[in-house]
């Protein structure tokens, strides 16, 4: 097949970026989630047990299965409040970028540990 | 020639899953910065954002049973707590570690980031191929999603990176081994 039949029409109309700006939203709250639990849990010896959902894995099933639950949920509902919306997506870029950096900070336990 | 089952599932885990994403990474960031351009003429291609989404999923497939398998196969083995009295550690890698203080900082520090820093992985090579797989052709047109998308690219190869680091210098320290043996070939005797 050549390129040419490949073409389709060049310039389709673009659409919403409300389904985009919701997955990248929500991977930056998923990221601090994994980050805030995975404190939570080293600071209380209570959270640490409640987050123990697999025990031959210990309290790390429950920060990542309950993280993962966390950013599940944020896409469904961010997609489905903005998925025929056109959004401001600097902003939600900037604001996704900024968690994931903090949440590689939160998870090195000497940054972890210092809350 | 004989191997471990404990063994055999750290490789999959890291010369597998682990180290063919990272190899992959490095093609995807190519294909977002270049394949991508408004004046590249793959940009709008059906077939080649096509490919570039099944790439994507390929890679957050890759990414998903590597962190899987790593924390409930491979952890489980790892965190097995040593019998009280316990003089050979070998077969207990993180009380291994833990003994000296010479090694206790790659649990303590390697293990302990390396466990939940490699979720970021699955997390944003996910949330990248979904985006590919639905505005691929408009990517071209949109620099600020092209953007976030080689920033999420890159830094789940980051991700991978310190947790593949780790873990080739945890099994260097105090390796999972144990389980039953494998026989692959014979050797001769010298």
């Amino acid at each position: 097949m050549t390129l040419s039949r490949e073409l389709i029409e060049q310039d389709p109309p673009l659409r919403p970026n409300g389904s985009a700006a919701a997955a990248i939203l929500a991977a930056g709250i998923g990221s601090i989630s994994l980050a805030v639990i995975t404190i939570a849990g080293d600071r209380s010896a209570g959270v640490k047990a409640l987050l123990t959902f697999y025990r031959p894995t210990g309290p790390l099933s429950g920060v990542t299965t309950t993280a993962l639950g966390v950013w599940i949920l944020t896409w469904l509902i961010l997609d489905r409040l903005w998925h025929r919306r056109e959004l401001p997506l600097l902003k939600i870029n900037i604001a996704s970028i900024a968690l994931l950096f903090l949440s590689f900070l939160g998870t090195f336990p000497p940054i972890g540990d210092l809350f | 020639m004989e191997i471990t089952t404990h063994s055999l599932w750290t490789l999959i885990h890291g010369m597998g899953f682990g180290a063919l994403y990272l190899l992959a990474g490095s093609g995807a960031l190519f294909a977002i910065y270049q394949r991508l351009q408004p004046a590249s003429p793959a940009s709008q291609s059906i077939q080649n954002n096509r490919f570039l989404g099944a790439y994507l999923s390929l890679m957050a497939a890759l990414a998903w049973l590597s962190v899987l398998s790593g924390t409930y196969i491979i952890y489980p083995w790892y965190r097995f707590p040593a019998p009280a009295g316990t003089a050979n550690l070998a077969a207990y890698p993180r009380a291994l570690l833990l003994a000296h203080s010479a090694t206790s900082g790659w649990h303590s520090v390697g293990m302990e980031w390396k466990e939940h820093v490699a979720w970021l992985v699955p997390i944003a090579i996910t949330a990248t191929a979904f985006v590919v797989l639905r505005y691929g052709r408009e990517l071209p047109r949109n620099p600020q999603l092209r953007s976030v998308l080689l920033v999420f690219v890159g830094s789940s190869l980051i991700a991978a990176g310190i947790a593949g680091f780790f873990g080739a210098m945890l099994d260097k320290n105090a390796p999972v081994d144990g389980g039953q043996t494998i026989h692959i070939t014979g050797g001769e005797r010298q």
